[in-house]
């Protein structure tokens, strides 16, 4: 094709057009294929369901067990002695004690370090404090587990003599660092989508960045910030391996968080460890824990879910 | 109420002691001199030389992209919080220089309020907006002093009439023309010697438009007001004073009857007689 | 004090004039410079944290890690074991999962971006996917690991046991004589079969894979002394023991604790991520490309063929690496799947038992000896270094193709 060739009439069409009833075909197909994988995540909810909810069934079918007993109940022991108890509290209360010494700890660094990201941090230092926060949120779990037994217990029982070897605040303070990252990047997302001109319009009327960040921005996000902290919590609650390391498999009712305690998702993998055969009812107690947990971290989930989609049309 | 009257020697040049009948003064309010102004590397404005006369309605026309909003924003240092943004030379009030590092720009930003081009209402209700600013400038507010400072705010915006009934309520269901009135309440409501307003009117309608232009005149006795606009009608109808800028430099600048109607410059002339911008 | 209310609309007076003594704005400037400094302490406490963490990790770890510890099977003893099997079996999970939850994970996105419907009903049925995807995200992976045990491991028993299982295929079945000279010799079964009993001219396969006919004796007493006929004598009547010899694609229903059941469990936990971040990147192709592909008369399908999957794709394999390397760091799942295991080898085929990195870490922080706190140390490093490969090359990708569309 030369450039300076003169200007022809277009090349006639040899061929006349394609039929289309290939292509529609092919349309076809592959958007129900498509389809099928989409419908797949729906397939995977009811199983979750299913599988939960039928083999928890089986679990209250148990002679031993009642439905009001798992569910009032404050007394765990199920493999050792003949008079079992199947109590959930003692679990759940378990695994809100690491929850809760969690959140003690994101929730506050998380929002401090949102606002400070979204507000105050000179490009240079974002540039540091971000990526810090993106390996601190790609370290896998297992690893803030070691960090927990082998660094902050031993940190703390050298502040304090009564922390155990497994106690519920190493596990917690882990838990927390876990949850940092995404308590601060989702709060940060939230902040920066409170428009400019807000800001603009609070430092026009003479506000210090302390007032504009506290008195307009964040009560302007507030819908995201209480979605992130939902959704922080439910990643706490259902926090696997650092609990299985360091927070101990005695599962009791305690108020001391020096003490060790055993969380749901730590009689989960304890049941997991151990090779108990397949009907025994304690391996059947796993599924009706895990429906409980399913439960609690789905209601979170959804509502943090319903506060961001609020929020998020109030600017258009 | 507990506060008494006191004298205040260190504030008596800052603060507006209002008047019934604001004499036709002609003192300078802001002078601009030897002015420039970049981002990052690019030069917005250059040396301007410039006096915003007291108690009087300044408007500041020019095609987009000429720099005037940048110096409206540089008058109450909205432009510290732009990475980048820096300036030379000097914008002075009568007691202070603004750019001065030492300035404290919490206390220049009460003296010189700002509206801007989109009403920006914060998602709190019409009370809470009026009252953000006194909340954060004066100690020792009782309940009253609030109530009636909003209804002084609204009235002066000429919107207590149509909000009196829905105080509490979110300011984010007003109209676009009512937010933008709401803005100016707020500005107001915190007692500031100066207005700026960036293009006050170039997001509403013209019924709305015409409602601010009328408030814009009434204030003027009291306000030292700055106004960019784009509209040319605007700009004669409601100010005194006409700078027109072009390119980052202020072609000519007098009282708008002589700007629009005997212009000195021929790009002057060009731009009010509508052949470019 | 003269307080008067405005009654007027133009009563210019500012309310507040009597009042004119104002809040100082230097406490409030005060406040403002402690809360920035409070603010950049808690950032430079996050930095700390991550700093001893790393510290701790890479001092506690680096002495154990060699040759040794990468190639060799963990051990009893500390100072031989390794992490070979660990890490085999991590690169099996990771390939298996990602090369089935890739494409149902963009196929999804695209389904859901591309394919938005029209009629009402179906408009509803989108949004509700969309809803379950997320809620999906946030489910605990734990909860995924017990369900892929009773849907993947076991199938609910519904294809029998593991040992019994209802269907498989790539296997075969001998059984195992041992020879007076300790030979092994081998006679190919059927999986249903009763135990073979040695019989006179028996034929059977070496462990050197050759057919050989097996020297039965009747009774001890008649064992040849000459160690070549020695080798394959057996006594007849002797009881065989059975062994399996699976080929590289055995596969059986159920799955079993091996490592299909792993990478469609840890799957189903990187789906919702895959599919979130494909979405993402799909939303990013401005909308005028694609009524550009429409306009020139192409489906819709062939405009995403053509137009959107090309342009979107750094940003789909940005978002594939980040959930593999979830997939290489994620524990519970497979930790409720595999167990804590003793494996000696690397997993040859998908149904074989596995190990994965960050069970091996786990099963070793769990002891209390501090050789063991090592090696968990070394392993961290390890894993570290590879989610740290699998970043760098997401940035990578992210930096070579940002400025392409823009």
């Amino acid at each position: 094709m030369n450039s300076t060739e003169p200007i022809t009439s277009p090349p006639k069409p040899e061929h006349t057009f394609r039929s289309l009833s290939g292509v529609y075909a092919r349309e076809w197909v592959v958007k129900t294929l498509l389809a099928v994988c989409s419908v797949l995540s729906i397939f995977v909810t009811l199983a979750i369901i299913y599988v939960l909810f039928f083999e928890a069934s089986r679990f209250f079918e148990a002679d031993e067990v009642t439905f009001y007993d798992f569910i009032t109940g404050t007394k765990w022991n199920p493999l050792i002695g003949a008079d079992k108890h199947f109590g959930v509290w003692a679990l759940v209360s378990g695994t809100l004690w690491v929850s809760l010494v969690a959140m003690i700890v994101a929730l506050p660094l998380g929002l401090i370090t949102a606002i400070y990201l979204s507000e105050y941090a000179h490009p240079n230092v974002r540039a540091v404090l971000k990526p810090t926060l993106e390996i601190l949120a790609g370290i896998p779990t297992v690893v803030y587990g070691f960090f927990a037994l082998t660094i902050i217990t031993p940190g703390l029982q050298l502040l304090h003599g009564g922390f155990q070897t497994f106690n519920v605040t190493g596990a917690g303070i882990a838990v927390g660092i876990l949850c940092l990252p995404i308590v601060s990047s989702l709060v940060e997302d939230a902040l920066r989508a409170v428009p400019r001109s807000l800001r603009e319009g609070a430092y026009g009327l003479g506000a210090t960045k302390f007032e504009v960040s506290t008195k307009v921005v964040v009560p302007a996000a507030l819908s995201g910030i209480i979605s992130a902290f939902l959704l922080a919590i439910s990643r706490a609650i259902g926090e696997t391996m650092i609990v299985a390391l360091a927070a101990g498999t005695r599962p009791h009712l305690t108020i001391d968080p020096r003490e060790d305690t055993q969380t749901m998702t730590g009689w989960m993998v304890q049941m997991a460890l151990g090779d108990v055969s397949n009907f025994d009812l304690s391996y059947l107690s796993m599924y009706a824990v895990a429906a409980v947990l399913f439960v609690i971290t789905l209601l979170l989930t959804f509502a943090g879910n319903l506060v961001r989609t609020r929020f998020r049309e109030e600017y258009q | 109420m507990q506060q008494t009257k006191k004298p205040s020697p260190k504030r008596s040049m800052a603060v507006a002691t209002p008047t019934k009948n604001p004499a036709p003064s002609v003192s300078s309010m802001i002078s601009i001199s030897d002015f420039c102004a970049w981002y990052s590397d690019f030069q917005a404005l250059h040396n301007l030389n410039l006096e915003i006369p007291e108690k009087r309605v300044t408007a500041f026309i020019g095609p987009s992209g000429c720099g005037k909003s940048t110096l409206l924003k540089w008058v109450n240092r909205m432009n510290d919080e732009i990475p980048g943004a820096r300036a030379e030379g000097s914008i002075s009030l009568p007691d202070r220089e603004i750019l001065a590092s030492s300035t404290d720009v919490v206390a220049l930003r009460r003296r010189i309020g700002i509206v801007f081009q989109k009403p920006n209402p914060f998602p709190k209700t019409i009370y809470d907006n009026i009252a953000f600013g006194p909340r954060l400038h004066f100690s020792g507010l009782t309940k009253s002093d609030l109530d009636d400072l909003v209804k002084w705010s609204l009235q002066k915006a000429a919107l207590w009439n149509e909000v009196k009934d829905r105080l509490h309520k979110s300011a984010l269901g007003l109209s676009g023309g009512q937010q933008q009135r709401l803005c100016i309440a707020r500005a107001i409501a915190i007692g500031p010697e100066i207005l700026l307003m960036d293009e006050p009117c170039s997001a509403l309608d013209p019924a709305s438009t015409a409602k601010i232009e009328d408030l814009i005149f009434e204030l003027r006795q009291q306000y030292t007001i700055v106004i960019v606009t784009h509209n040319m009608q605007q700009a004669s109808r409601c100010s005194d004073r006409t700078a027109f800028f072009y390119e980052g430099k202020i072609i000519e600048e007098g009282a708008t009857e002589d700007v629009f109607t005997r212009p000195k410059e021929k790009q002057t002339e060009d731009y009010v007689s509508g052949k470019f911008g | 004090m003269n307080h008067s209310k405005p009654d007027k609309p133009n009563d210019s007076s500012h309310p507040l004039d009597a009042i004119r003594e104002r809040c100082p704005s230097k406490d409030r400037k005060t406040l403002d410079r402690l809360f920035r400094l409070f603010c950049i302490a808690t950032a430079s406490f996050t930095i700390l944290i991550l700093m001893v963490l790393l510290v701790s990790i890479v001092g506690q770890g680096v002495t154990s890690i060699n040759w040794n510890f990468l190639t060799h099977y963990p051990e009893p003893d500390p100072a031989q074991a390794g992490i070979g099997p660990a890490l085999w079996g991590t690169i099996w999970l990771c390939v298996t999962c990602g090369v089935i939850a890739l494409p149902i994970g963009v196929a999804t996105a695209i389904f859901l971006e591309e394919f938005k419907p029209t009629h009402k009903l179906l408009r509803f049925f989108h949004a509700f996917i969309q809803l379950n995807i997320s809620n999906l995200a946030g489910v605990p992976s734990v909860v995924y690991g017990i369900l892929g045990l009773t849907l993947f491991a076991s199938m609910g028993g519904w294809f029998g046991s593991t040992n019994e299982p209802t269907f498989e295929v790539g296997v075969r079945y001998f059984d195992q004589f041992y020879s007076a000279g300790d030979r092994a010799l081998l006679v190919p079964v059927e999986a249903g079969d009763p135990p073979t009993i040695a019989t006179l001219d028996m034929k059977a396969l070496t462990s050197d894979r050759e057919w050989v006919t097996a020297n039965v004796v009747k009774s001890r007493r008649d064992i040849p002394r000459d160690p070549e006929a020695r080798a394959f004598a057996i006594v007849e009547g002797k009881q065989a023991g059975r062994i399996s010899k699976p080929s590289w694609y055995y596969m059986r229903l159920p799955f079993g604790r091996g490592v299909l059941a792993g990478a469609l469990t840890m799957m189903l936990v990187i789906l919702p991520i895959v599919i979130i971040s494909s979405q993402e990147a799909i939303r990013g192709v401005p909308n005028s490309l694609r009524e550009a592909g429409l306009g020139l008369g192409s489906t819709r399908w062939q405009v995403v063929w053509n137009i959107t999957l090309p342009a979107s794709i750094p940003g789909i394999m940005t978002g594939a690496i980040l959930a593999m390397s979830r997939a290489i760091g994620e524990a519970a799942p497979v930790l409720i799947i595999a167990g804590v295991v003793f494996i000696t080898s690397n997993p040859s085929n998908l149904m074989d038992n596995f190990t994965v990195l960050p069970l091996q870490i786990f099963n070793w922080s769990g002891r209390p000896q501090h050789e063991f706190r090592d090696l968990a140390a070394g392993g961290i490093l390890v894993l570290l270094c590879i989610l740290f490969a699998f970043n760098a090359a997401a940035v990578l990708i992210r930096q070579l193709t940002q400025k392409r569309l823009s």
